[in-house]
């Protein structure tokens, strides 16, 4: 049967993950395409409940493995090269982020099979699935086929949206044996907050700071420009993994989805992995000196030139606007 | 302690980059450069060696790529390596993520390293993803994105950002290790550095000469095909000026803003 499994992350609470969630509707909107199943693996401590509660996303079945660890992706690799061989899945679908990467690629080399990652959107093609990926800084999209069982498809963060369906899975209880080298990784510590907790997904405006900055001070700058304009400060990975910002501002792959009225970038180039955190933003507005930044690609208002000297004067003639 | 960084040759940043219709696959053509990201693993190597922690006996760049690469290898030995290796076969043209992780596990394999380690993405696009599919050959664990390693005896303890904030992760050795650009800042090469990068060992390797099954490699043993490129969805163009007075380009944007009712 063409089924295509999907990995369903959770927290330490044990609330599944967007992204997953999303990858399931994809999954069962496709299934029903090509004849098949979509499925959902859940690794660790899963209730009965929430594992059958997948069924509203899609699923028809939840395999559960007790004994595997979350959060780690080798024993996940373990768990559902074992569902695709003794079930005969056809593709594996991952939400994006960061540990769909590392399973996706680890059951590609278990199973020597054929993996597209950054994927925006699936469609079928003779009763095939074919991924779609941007490529070269989204100027292009390849369309990638299959050519052998499974094929394993790794997408793009929030590529996909969460669409309750209704309904409850079959949950089936497995028992995996982990591989020697899957045990050799062990979590001391899972999802850290480092710095300050900061709210930004509810803000309308918000003054997103990147390298362009400089430092760890000169976030001054972005926060006068957000207080100017009634909004908040966010921040892409960069600055945030070299702590001149609370990862709670983060905006990306693995931090916030933002979408607000107006996001106005300062030193930040607008990698793909900062774009897939806030493209959605109503007017985009980007400062930097690099006139080759990607996020000129993308933005709605652009001026190439120093932040340093523009956004202090921008926040004084808003602050002199605003009276 | 061996460690082996894998490195390759990406075009440089400020070429104009295109796929080629005709082949489906991206133009090498033009400047090339060391990947950016590989050099931050380079420079992990030479602090785990400077660090003193674990000796460090050997630091081998390793790359899989056409003639032009050795330029990457050059380059990576410049940045502290000791010697590198080649893989380079014109059977191997074309392969895919899986493909290339199949013949880059080969070659390991033959250099038998206690850590391997990456750039966690090539400025050409594969990202993420190698650094796992090579470790699972290899049988061994592995981590992508790692931002901090402390080496001990046998083992390292890693950093990185997952889905929910940070997670430290302990890994036994043999290992494969991932960084992002956050691990480091790269040292500049030393002027003596680059002249004498040409005479350190370089050995080049063929496919056979590392066991590499050819059926399992370049395109036709690849299990992803292009089947088509498409332009991206049309997005209207932004507006994007030179700030040459900054009091006037400050009133551009307060009117841009105004106009849209966001002051």
């Amino acid at each position: 049967m063409a089924g295509i499994l999907v990995y369903a992350l959770h927290d330490d609470a044990g609330n599944f993950n967007k992204n997953s969630l999303g990858a399931l509707s994809e999954a069962a909107k496709l299934a029903e395409q090509i004849g098949g199943e979509a499925a959902a693996v859940v690794v660790g401590d899963v209730s009965d409940d929430a594992a059958a509660g997948l069924g509203a996303y899609g699923a028809k079945r939840v395999f559960r493995a007790k004994s595997a660890p979350e959060g780690l992706a080798q024993p996940i690799v373990d768990v559902m090269a074992k569902v695709i061989k003794d079930e005969g899945f056809s593709y594996a679908l991952f939400g994006g982020g960061l540990l769909g990467f590392e399973i996706g690629a680890g059951l590609t080399a278990r199973l020597n099979a054929g993996v597209t990652m950054e994927v925006t959107a699936v469609k079928v093609q003779d009763g095939k699935l074919v991924a779609e990926r941007p490529v070269l800084q989204d100027s292009a999209v390849v369309d990638v086929g299959y050519v052998s069982d499974p094929g394993i498809i790794i997408g793009r963060l929030n590529a996909w949206v969460p669409e309750e369906r209704g309904g409850t899975a079959e949950v089936v209880d497995i028992d995996v044996e982990l591989s020697p080298w899957s045990t050799k990784a062990r979590m001391v510590k899972r999802g850290e907050q480092r710095g300050g907790d900061i709210n930004i997904e509810d803000a309308d405006i918000l003054v997103g700071g990147g390298r362009g900055l400089g430092d760890a001070e000169s976030f001054k700058i972005a926060e006068d420009l957000a207080e100017a304009l009634g909004g908040a400060v966010a921040a892409t990975r960069a600055v945030v993994d070299a702590g001149w910002y609370p990862y709670a501002a983060q905006i990306g792959q693995t931090g916030k989805t933002v979408a607000p009225k107006l996001y106005l970038a300062l030193g930040i180039s607008g990698a793909i992995q900062h774009k897939v955190g806030m493209q959605n933003s109503e007017n985009i507005v980007a400062i930097n000196k690099d006139p080759n930044a990607p996020i000129f690609e993308f933005c709605d208002l652009g001026v190439v030139g120093d932040l340093h000297k523009i956004a202090p004067k921008l926040t004084e003639a808003i602050k002199a606007k605003k009276g | 302690m061996k460690i082996c960084c894998l490195v390759k040759e990406v075009p440089d940043a400020a070429v104009q980059k295109r796929i080629d219709p005709n082949t489906m696959r991206l133009d090498r053509s033009g400047e090339k450069n060391l990947n950016p990201f590989d050099t931050h693993a380079l420079e992990a190597a030479m602090q785990i060696r400077e660090s003193g922690v674990v000796q460090v006996d050997e630091i081998v760049a390793v790359t899989m790529g056409p003639e032009s690469a050795v330029r990457a290898l050059h380059k990576a030995v410049a940045l502290g390596a000791d010697r590198s290796v080649h893989l380079t076969d014109p059977a191997l043209e074309g392969s895919d993520v899986n493909a290339t992780g199949y013949a880059l596990a080969k070659v390991l394999e033959s250099e038998q390293p206690d850590l391997v380690l990456l750039g966690q993405q090539s400025d050409d696009g594969e990202c993420y993803t190698i650094g796992a599919v090579v470790a699972d050959h290899l049988q061994v664990p592995s981590l992508t994105q790692v931002i901090k390693i402390d080496v001990a005896e046998g083992k390292l303890t890693c950093e990185r950002q997952a889905e929910y904030g940070y997670d430290t992760v302990e890994v036994e050795l043999p290992a494969v290790i991932s960084v992002g650009d956050a691990i480091n800042e790269p040292r500049y090469p030393s002027l003596k550095a680059i002249m004498g990068a040409k005479k350190k060992p370089l050995d080049t390797k063929s496919a056979a000469d590392v066991g590499i099954d050819t059926s399992e490699v370049g395109i036709e043993g690849s299990k992803t095909r292009v089947l088509a490129i498409n332009p991206p969805p049309a997005k209207e163009p932004g507006e994007v000026f030179e700030d040459e007075d900054t009091d006037e380009t400050v009133n551009k944007i307060v009117a841009w803003l105004e106009e849209r009712k966001l002051v």
